[in-house]
């Protein structure tokens, strides 16, 4: 017993120094759960030589919690619009030196000069889309066109909502004709209680699980984001998927350099492929999210790129705007969801 | 040799493992540091007394005093069927009792999803048969029956544990002396189990409060229990401060509900059980 455990224990520290002896360049990346093609990976270290040690997280405030508390280091991370801004504030993330992307030329305008990153100079777009109703029309019968259908009690206990602070609330400050990106208190409050007052017809409070309880037609609303309404449709016909009239929330996903990446060069590769157009299309195919670029846009088959849930029209994209990131707001609004979900 | 070199790793265990971290809790529920520079302050311990968190305190409370009771009414007479003599497949049931923990918590959980949704197996047997949809999830019902699921075992094996122990000749003595069955339970069995009955409340109270998973999970996100606001605090709001306090919250919960259970218990005669 003893002498396996040395014979165990020296294989361990050989092991270990051969894998000090092997100095392959290395890059960190830290990304969203399912939001890649693995195959991207193995293609990136194919190419470059360089090693990808791929880390996942499940919610931006997740991620942020982890890198500003923990000791970690990525050099690629992931985050949302509002967190990327929350990030640039807090003297998180490093400039990234465009030269270095040439790529990021073929990205469209429209995803260019956001307000969480005015001037584009610390994140490059992944992944966007919307956040809609997705509904079943078998169990519908009012047209959805409009978030107040979500405060319908023909439709009480069958209505999922997003388990998510800022999606739900958008929701309720939308529907009252505010700013989802207010910072007064009383309209904070007046969203708060509107959530409140809509819960006896909510069914439940999710987010990766909506998209399969819709195609099993556990409920008849959901609150999606863009992504899982074309995968979920995609699986049952009877879903569709409609950015309501009073506007909504269109988010962004990029990519950024933090401050303390040990692998700058690499990380500056790794964005710069991420944005060719045979690996946007990959992505595209993996995980039902829109792309940045036209180039690869055009790439997509007919039904793909003619689906208003994955490309929405200019006029519906007119309707919404991205989230802002407020730190003041941010404690309200954490408040706010607390007593909501708590009540 | 003495005992002290043997409880040597384990102390080592469980100062890194158990007094640390506890520490750490302390420290962080009496600490800020969102200045940039960590003082002393009590605004954490004031916060979990808004009345938001006592709701939340209480309606964690009332439910997993529900899931016990329940977990207590079943388990017993489970309890004495396992123990009783004469019954022959006791190691079978003991096993079927058992094994279920062989199995991920989680994955348990997530296939009590798959029975109880609307489009669930339940309900698709239901409807087939001519009933109508009943709604099984998303509520009270579904947490408490979640929980009573998971922490079931615990309530069954301490207390059967006792049982077997039980001197038969004093169960034998007191039917001599003319007790009929219900007096032999009310007056020898049951006293005589009460350790046991105290582990098994102690062991599935505990983790029926300090829950969030079984929350989330069978109410949809839509009850939320005390352990669902930590868990919130430290991976969504970032705020371990107060995930801190309320932790120390429950802990001194369950410390009381302790002393409590056993300071009865210690007025009863018995021996064994694993407090």
């Amino acid at each position: 017993m003893k002498k396996a455990l040395v014979i165990l224990l020296s294989v361990l520290i050989v092991l270990s120094f051969v894998g000090c002896a092997n100095d392959k360049e290395v890059l960190n990346v830290y990304n969203w759960g399912e939001y890649i093609d693995m195959a991207v990976i193995d293609m990136f270290e194919d190419e470059t030589g360089i090693k990808v040690n791929y880390n996942t997280f499940t919610t931006n405030e997740d991620m942020y919690v982890k890198l500003s508390k923990g000791r970690v280091s990525y050099d690629v991370v992931f985050p949302s619009d509002y967190m990327i801004q929350r990030m640039i504030e807090e003297d998180m993330l490093q400039k990234i030196n465009m030269v270095n992307v040439p790529n990021y030329l073929k990205v469209d305008d429209v995803h260019k000069n956001l307000p969480y990153d005015p001037n584009n100079e610390y994140s490059v777009p992944y992944l966007w889309g919307t956040v809609g109703i997705l509904y079943n029309t078998t169990m519908v019968s009012d047209t959805v066109d409009s978030w107040d259908i979500l405060w319908n009690e023909k439709y009480s206990q069958k209505i999922f909502m997003q388990d998510s602070q800022r999606d739900s609330m958008m929701v309720a400050l939308i529907k009252l004709g505010y700013s989802q990106n207010t910072t007064d208190q009383a309209q904070i409050d007046e969203a708060m209680n509107l959530l409140i007052e809509q819960k006896p017809l909510v069914l439940g409070y999710l987010v990766d699980e909506v998209k399969d309880k819709m195609v099993q037609g556990e409920g008849a609303l959901a609150v999606v984001w863009s992504g899982e309404a074309v995968d979920a449709m995609s699986m049952n016909e009877d879903l569709a998927y409609v950015i309501p009239k009073e506007g909504s929330n269109r988010w962004v996903d990029g990519m950024v350099i933090p401050k303390n990446a040990k692998n700058v060069s690499a990380a500056e590769k790794f964005i710069n492929f991420m944005l060719r157009d045979d690996i946007m299309l990959m992505n595209a195919n993996e995980t039902g999210y829109s792309i940045t670029s036209q180039s690869a846009i055009d790439q997509l088959d007919d039904e793909w790129k003619s689906n208003l849930a994955a490309f929405p029209t200019e006029e519906m994209l007119s309707r919404c705007s991205v989230f802002e990131y407020n730190a003041d707001a941010t404690v309200m609004y954490n408040k706010a969801w607390t007593e909501v979900t708590a009540h | 040799m003495s005992k002290r070199r043997f409880s040597f790793p384990y102390l080592i265990w469980m100062s890194i493992f158990i007094v640390v971290p506890l520490l750490l809790i302390i420290f962080y529920a009496f600490t800020d540091n969102s200045s940039g520079k960590t003082v002393f302050t009590l605004e954490h311990l004031k916060a979990i007394f808004e009345p938001l968190y006592l709701k939340v305190i209480g309606r964690s409370l009332y439910m997993s005093l529900i899931a016990t009771v329940v977990c207590f009414i079943l388990g017993y007479p489970a309890a004495m069927i396992l123990a009783s003599k004469d019954f022959a497949k006791k190691s079978t049931m003991l096993i079927l009792i058992v094994l279920p923990m062989w199995m991920n918590f989680l994955l348990r959980t997530y296939s009590w999803l798959s029975l109880l949704e609307n489009e669930g197996l339940i309900n698709r047997f239901l409807t087939s048969i001519g009933f109508e949809q009943v709604q099984l999830m998303y509520n009270n019902f579904a947490v408490v029956l979640g929980m009573v699921y998971n922490f079931l075992p615990f309530m069954i094996l301490p207390i059967y544990s006792v049982l077997v122990k039980i001197d038969k000749s004093v169960i034998e003595a007191a039917k001599d002396l003319g007790a009929n069955s219900a007096k032999v339970f009310g007056r020898v069995i049951f006293p005589l189990s009460i350790p046991g009955v105290i582990s098994g409340i102690t062991m599935t109270f505990m983790p029926a409060l300090s829950t969030f998973v079984i929350s989330r999970l069978l109410s949809g996100g839509k009850i939320t229990l005390i352990g669902n606001i930590i868990e919130q605090q430290f991976t969504i709001t970032g705020d371990w401060g107060l995930g801190s306090a309320l932790s120390l919250l429950l802990m001194v919960l369950i410390f009381v509900s302790m002393i409590f259970i056993n300071k009865y218990g210690d007025e009863s005669v018995g021996a064994g059980g694993l407090l």
